[in-house]
């Protein structure tokens, strides 16, 4: 009884210091895990593609998930991670669009679509007026 | 006239983008995602011995005059035994093969290369996948062609076919 205790009592004072495995293990600090998990949402999984990486039961994803992990903590920032997986996979890899001159329409297009409305709006109040 | 046709207008283009919609949900997005690393130096990694009495792989076995193929595998992956047969012909043809085998265990390994054949030269374990992820390569197999200076030349998504074994040997440098 008094083995099983202290064997007992042996494991709870050894988990903490063991490994983890931050595939599926939060980290400590809070602040660093909602980062990583902000940046997992937006990281697809290269699997099975339609998924974002925090929600995939493929083990890549489990291994990104770790190296995310592993790289916050040591003190990278979120998009510094991004660009990292951008540079092995692609822009595909980030549900984020990156700003750069290909994907210009797609930050263009509503800005140019609201002037457009406002134009017509302006347009037809102004013929109501005179 | 003319703006009786332009009233249309917003008409029009809802039954295109409708028309682009069901076009995109037709044809689902099988996509190959081609690793952003060829052309570049083959990134740093280590993967630890696999086999007793064979080495593990890291980069700086690379770029040692003759071109290499780097193989990404799985004692797990039922296509990488199709490949196997593949891998040996280019073998007897002088070509060396690394291979570093992702979420695998020994034992598996010693299983899978008894019942298949080993064309490596050296194997490297990536337990977790962090060398899979240097190199960008998205599943297995995958196999790449690495050059003389250690860059990356080529990456071979899926498994090696008779078809592909002229091109690979022209990139690898050798005549067939």
């Amino acid at each position: 009884m008094k083995l099983t205790f202290i064997a007992f009592a042996m494991v709870l004072v050894a988990s903490p210091l063991s490994a983890q495995d931050y595939a599926e293990v939060s980290l400590p600090n809070q602040q660093q895990e909602a980062q990583a998990v902000a940046l997992m949402d937006t990281i697809r999984c290269v699997v099975c593609q339609g998924q974002p990486i925090s929600g995939s039961n493929a083990d890549l994803a489990g291994d990104m998930r770790r190296m995310i992990r592993e790289r916050i903590a040591a003190g990278e920032s979120p998009e510094q991670v991004r660009a990292w997986l951008i540079s092995r996979y692609g822009d595909w890899i980030s549900f984020k669009p990156q700003a750069k001159a290909v994907t210009a329409p797609l930050w263009a297009i509503p800005l140019l679509a609201l002037l457009i409305g406002i134009w017509l709006v302006g347009r037809r109040l102004k013929r109501k007026g005179s | 006239m003319k703006r009786k046709y332009l009233l249309w207008a917003p008409f029009a283009l809802c039954i295109g983008l409708l028309a682009m919609f069901y076009i995109g949900l037709r044809n689902p997005d099988d996509h190959v995602i081609a690793s952003q690393q060829v052309g570049q130096p083959l990134p740093q990694f280590s993967a630890a011995a696999a086999m007793p009495g064979q080495p593990g792989v890291t980069s700086s076995d690379f770029g040692g005059a003759r071109p290499r193929l780097l193989n990404i595998f799985a004692s797990w992956c039922v296509p990488c035994v199709a490949e196997i047969p593949m891998l040996m012909r280019l073998k007897q043809l002088g070509v060396e093969i690394d291979g570093v085998a992702v979420h695998d265990t020994s034992g598996d390994l010693a299983k899978f290369l008894a019942d298949n054949g080993n064309p490596y030269t050296r194997i490297g374990l990536d337990e977790s996948g962090r060398a899979q992820m240097a190199f960008g390569s998205a599943g297995v197999p995958e196999t790449f062609v690495v050059d003389g200076k250690g860059q990356i030349l080529y990456q071979h998504v899926g498994v090696v076919t008779e078809a592909d074994i002229p091109k690979l040997m022209a990139m690898l440098g050798r005549p067939l």
